[in-house]
């Protein structure tokens, strides 16, 4: 905190701003939002047709519903599991709590093709648990759509952890007592009480796993097995573009891919305004 | 012995040891099983074999070009990030929202897109391809860009570690400073840097670690030319695609071990500092 009132009404200029928002925007112009134009300018060489025709293609659309819906079924599954792990670093001591806690951020340190390669070894028919599945439940997860959805978990897992975990630490302890005092049981308290302070922080996370997950390239090439029209992400598909030199396709894949995850994280927001609103 | 009474906002035990058990189940097979299986997998055949395929020559210098990588883009969002910061939380100006905005940005990017917008640029049918190619520059395809897609999906960590630790941090020492005469580069070496090492230090470790494990992105752009433009990642995926195993996972398990020791320096760096640092990438 930088003083009283008075200070920080006259806080002073400090200098180097010229040279500091220089650098900045010449780093920030230079590598990100050139590049990202070009991105958004590419394109349109097709034309709307052109690249409404991109998107329309078979293979295009199932990509669009395998990322898409690979993703939110991943955050999903992700949530309580991530809204577990910080409910229990928060709230209990236990030995190992501090390893626990640095774990989940495993999934933002080990990089990504080393996960990916990884879930495929423990998922494929003779892994750790690939093997067990097949035999007990006849499953399949390595090489199909469902390979996506795991590798996707991993990766959303700390993000929702992540952002419930502030919010849980920082709850008021009073209402859960108040609770307590009007006769509620410690299950109905967490259940009336607890979990729906957290409802917006938990959507948080959800978005924000999610989107990571949509743009997800490194776990998952190697566990989806990458058939076309089956187990295909779309950043694979934007590589097979690149590959066939349609860069304008690609680019128009890219594009409308960052768009719609915009919009729905936009979505996401306003529904967390609204349970906002509905609460004291 | 007297039990003493619980808090009204204590769990019941069985509760909270279902809810530990739970927790640890998930933890070890989300998160210890993968990491387990990547060491595991490079053992299968010995020590020998796994130490073979690290000190092969294309492994080497896959490890070299990693470096070199990191060695360029790391300190380049490193210094970035500070001006970014200081311009932030230091100085008045309008729309910095919007630039902390744009700078968390690549984040929200798919890393083959970051890879993508290079290739557009410079591609041989990118903006620029032409001009390069009659003027026998080449970026695609080699150090730089490789360079340029590292620092493209490693942008944000080290400025968005110090914003917010600035801007809570206030500038009254920097005030101080310079009401003594002391000049910017003074101000920042002398009296800012101090206040941040800690935050700085992890936002470079995290940068690094992204930087060196980065595979989507340099996937792109790389061309994957063996000896060449062959990062570890890289290494990592025309092995396994090649159905060499053990030596894709003993390369892997170097990446692995990359990644524990981040986490650990983070770890070790947020007690010293007694703060969190977030590390959402």
């Amino acid at each position: 905190m930088s003083g009283t009132a008075l200070f920080r009404l006259r806080r002073q200029a400090l200098p180097g701003r010229g040279l500091a928002l220089g650098v900045t925007l010449v780093w920030l112009g230079g590598f990100i939002l050139i590049p990202l134009a070009a991105l958004a300018l590419r394109p349109w060489e097709k034309g709307l047709g052109g690249i409404w025709a991109v998107l329309t293609e078979p293979r295009v659309l199932a990509g669009f519903r395998l990322s898409f819906g690979a993703s939110a079924l991943a955050a999903l599954i992700a949530a309580p599991l991530g809204l577990l792990l910080a409910w229990v670093i928060t709230r209990y001591e236990f030995p190992g709590r501090r390893a626990l806690d640095a774990l989940i951020d495993l999934p933002f340190a080990l990089p990504t093709a080393v996960a990916g390669l990884a879930m495929t070894a423990i998922f494929a028919n003779n892994g750790w648990l690939g093997e067990p599945l097949a035999a007990w439940f006849g499953w399949t997860v390595a090489f199909r759509p469902a390979g996506v959805v795991v590798a996707l978990v991993f990766v959303a897992l700390p993000f929702i952890a992540r952002t419930v975990e502030p919010v849980l630490r920082d709850l008021p302890r009073e209402t859960e007592e108040a609770a307590a005092t009007l006769g509620a049981t410690r299950v109905q308290t967490i259940a009336r009480v607890v979990l729906p302070a957290l409802a917006p922080a938990l959507l948080t996370g959800f978005g924000l796993g999610f989107a990571r997950a949509v743009g997800e390239y490194g776990s998952v090439i190697f566990i989806a097995g990458n058939m076309p029209m089956v187990s295909e992400i779309l950043p694979l598909l934007i590589v097979v573009k690149l590959e066939q030199f349609d860069y304008a396709g690609a680019a128009a894949i890219g594009l409308a891919m960052l768009l719609l995850a915009f919009v729905i994280l936009l979505g996401l927001n306003l529904l967390q305004l609204l349970l906002r609103r509905g609460q004291p | 012995m007297t039990a003493r009474p619980r808090a009204a906002t204590a769990d019941p035990p069985w509760l909270a040891g279902l809810l530990i058990g739970a927790a640890l189940a998930v933890a070890g097979v989300v998160l210890v099983l993968p990491l387990a299986a990547v060491f595991t997998e490079s053992l299968r055949r010995g020590w020998e074999v796994a130490w073979e395929a690290i000190i092969e020559p294309d492994a080497v210098s896959a490890m070299q070009l990693t470096l070199l990588v990191a060695a360029i883009a790391v300190p380049v969002n490193t210094l970035g990030g500070i001006a970014a910061a200081w311009a932030i939380a230091r100085c008045d100006f309008p729309g910095r929202r919007l630039l902390v905005t744009l700078i968390e940005l690549p984040f929200s990017v798919s890393p083959v897109i970051s890879g993508l917008v290079y290739v557009l640029l410079f591609g041989a049918q990118g903006y620029f391809g032409p001009w390069l190619a009659a003027h026998d520059i080449q970026i695609l395809f080699a150090l730089p860009g490789l360079v340029l897609a590292t620092i493209f999906v490693t942008f944000p960590f080290v400025a968005r570690t110090l914003i917010p630790l600035m801007q809570e941090q206030g500038q009254a020492e920097e005030e101080a400073a310079l009401t003594l005469g002391a000049n910017t580069w003074q101000i920042l070496w002398h009296v800012t840097l101090p206040k941040i090492r800690w935050a700085l230090l992890a936002g470079i470790l995290l940068c690094n670690a992204r930087a060196m494990g980065e595979f989507g992105a340099v996937a792109v752009v790389s061309g994957h030319i063996r000896g060449q433009t062959n990062t570890m990642p890289l290494h990592v995926e025309i092995l396994y695609n090649e159905y060499m195993f053990v030596g894709a996972f003993a390369v892997a398990s170097l990446l692995a071990l990359l990644g524990l020791i981040t986490l650990g320096a983070k770890t070790a760096l947020e007690i010293l500092s007694r703060s969190r640092m977030g590390s959402h990438a």
